[in-house]
């Protein structure tokens, strides 16, 4: 599975678990407008680290925070390649 | 300063007071009150659905009340019966219907209304040095009364020179919490305003709502601020000032709001409820230098005792108040913070609870209570719940759970489930497991116990 449908997926499941209805799932959502709050936020950060192996808050040196669903997803995706190389 | 209403007096007209949907200024507070019966002398439970009540109950309470029993918004009503027991309360202050708080019916009960009345007796005129009663969140159950004084309460600030600029405060807190009560004292005793936060406002709402007041001062725990950062309303504010506490600030949040405001000077500070202000790191990285440890007779002293920091100053809590024989302070008058920190290259670095007390967001999980409900489960064997480090929260709350020897007959996936649900029906969200394991044993102890990091 790639590393977009594992964000993806993980993001829909911890919607479901805490029971937040989210709208339509696309790349130009902005998250704090999805309907997840702080916490699902952690929990998906913690669940994409044991999936995926990186937690790109953490690991790299210069951060920049995600808006959208679409650089959320390129932040992991951008940390699973270097994490690889 | 002997009481708090005492800085009303002559209070610049532009000074205000910004709630969600109401702005007062500070200078007309002096003649008006939300409380609708006399206070003086009493000790008082102040109890309140509303922030902008909270903070003028307190600007007409404070020098007028024997005490005040400052109440937070997510308190469980079951608990105020003892609370008030505990803090001999003798007036329930309330911008709520009394009916809704049973177990009270012995107090007296003064009303915290809207519109404001003429005030009878002058806000300000100091009669009592009021006790200020706080709660701490650390703990299961009732929570422990803290007892502190205005003076402790405002050692720690600092007032802008004259003739600066007047600061606007604002917060991402309560401000009937500790941290979100220092910014509350700061807009109120300096030259500046004061923006209150609204329980429920979306963050790009209230970052468009404090641009609208030119906010410039503004505190939050770590994960408010990751909240910021995450929002496309972000760069609508310009804050020369950025302060966060509460939680464990890390690097990457240092960073990403050295990036996004580079006008503001950022600082994380260390307090608590018993431990008051301890103080500020400016530097721009995370953790704090060994220098601050071990200065004698600094303002604030600090000491590292079994790995756990120590603090002793005029800020620090007076005492616990309604709990005999608990000790706040060391035989040295150190208060012991239960903050396990480690020395590495010259600074020390927050590395959790003792006791493996869980901080989720600023909300404390003590781990015994959610292994009590997996190990309800007929198939769990044992289980360790444990902090993990979260760069949104701070943690997030793990579990390993060893099954019964004859679960394999289940499949795991459904175990898990039911667990979880168990979890979810018996606990608040924060305090279900992020993340649940099956493993196939925990370690222990020579003892024979669980082996629990810090504990």
């Amino acid at each position: 599975m790639s590393t977009r449908s594992i964000v993806y997926d993980t993001i829909a499941q911890v919607a479901r678990e805490q029971e937040k209805v989210l709208p339509a799932l696309d790349d130009d959502l902005v998250l704090l407008e999805s309907g997840l709050d702080s916490l699902c936020f952690a929990i998906l950060v913690s669940r994409l680290e044991d999936a995926l192996g990186v937690d790109p808050f953490t690991a790299s040196d210069e951060i920049v925070f995600p808006v959208t669903v679409g650089e959320f997803v390129t932040l992991y995706e951008t940390a699973a390649l270097d994490a690889a190389a | 300063m002997r009481a708090l209403g005492e800085v009303l007096a002559g209070a610049a007209p532009g000074r205000r007071l910004h709630g969600a949907e109401r702005s007062l200024a500070f200078a007309d507070l002096r003649q008006l009150t939300p409380l609708d019966g006399p206070v003086s002398g009493a000790r008082v439970l102040l109890v309140t659905g509303d922030q902008l009540s909270a903070a003028l109950a307190l600007l007409a309470l404070d020098g007028h009340a024997a005490a005040i029993v400052l109440c937070p918004p997510d308190l469980a009503p079951e608990h105020l019966p003892v609370i008030a027991e505990r803090a001999g309360a003798d007036t329930l202050v309330t911008d709520r219907d009394p009916a809704d708080l049973p177990g009270l019916d012995g107090l007296r009960h003064v009303a915290c209304r809207w519109p404001l009345l003429p005030a009878q007796e002058a806000i300000g005129e100091p009669a009592y040095a009021t006790e200020w009663l706080l709660l701490t969140s650390g703990t299961t159950g009732v929570p422990k009364l803290v007892r502190h004084t205005l003076a402790g309460l405002t050692a720690a600030i600092r007032l802008a020179p004259a003739d600066a600029p007047p600061p606007v405060w604002a917060t991402f807190y309560d401000i009937r919490r500790y941290g979100g009560l220092q910014i509350f004292l700061r807009g109120v005793v300096g030259t500046g305003s004061l923006v209150l936060s609204s329980a429920g406002e979306p963050v790009a709402d209230h970052l468009r709502r404090l641009a609208s007041h030119d906010v410039t001062h503004l505190s939050g725990t770590p994960s408010h601020w990751r909240r910021v950062l995450m929002s496309p309303a972000r760069g609508a504010i310009a804050p020369g000032y950025v302060r966060l506490s509460g939680e464990i600030a890390d690097q990457a949040v240092l960073d990403g709001l050295r990036e996004t405001y580079p006008g503001a000077s950022i600082g994380h500070a260390y307090a608590s409820t018993e431990a008051g202000v301890g103080f500020e790191v400016t530097d721009g990285r995370e953790g704090f230098p060994e220098a601050f440890v071990g200065r004698a007779g600094a303002e604030v002293e600090m000491r590292v005792v079994d790995g756990s920091l120590r603090i002793r100053s005029g800020r620090t809590a007076d005492a616990y108040v309604g709990t005999a024989g608990l000790a706040l302070a060391d035989a040295d008058g150190f208060v012991d913070t239960g903050d396990m920190v480690e020395l590495r290259d010259g600074r020390y670095r927050f590395v959790g609870r003792r006791g493996g007390i869980i901080n989720v967001g600023g909300l404390k999980v003590h781990p015994e209570e959610v292994e009590a409900v997996i190990n309800g489960h007929a198939l769990v064997r044992m289980s360790l719940v444990e902090a993990r480090r979260n760069p949104i929260t701070g943690a997030v709350v793990s579990a390993r759970v060893v099954l019964e020897p004859g679960a394999a007959e289940t499949p795991e996936a459904e175990v898990r489930a039911e667990i979880l649900a168990a979890c979810r029906s018996a606990l608040s969200p924060h305090k279900v497991p992020a993340l649940l394991k099956v493993v196939a044993s925990l370690e222990m102890t020579a003892a024979g116990k669980l082996a629990r990091p810090h504990a």
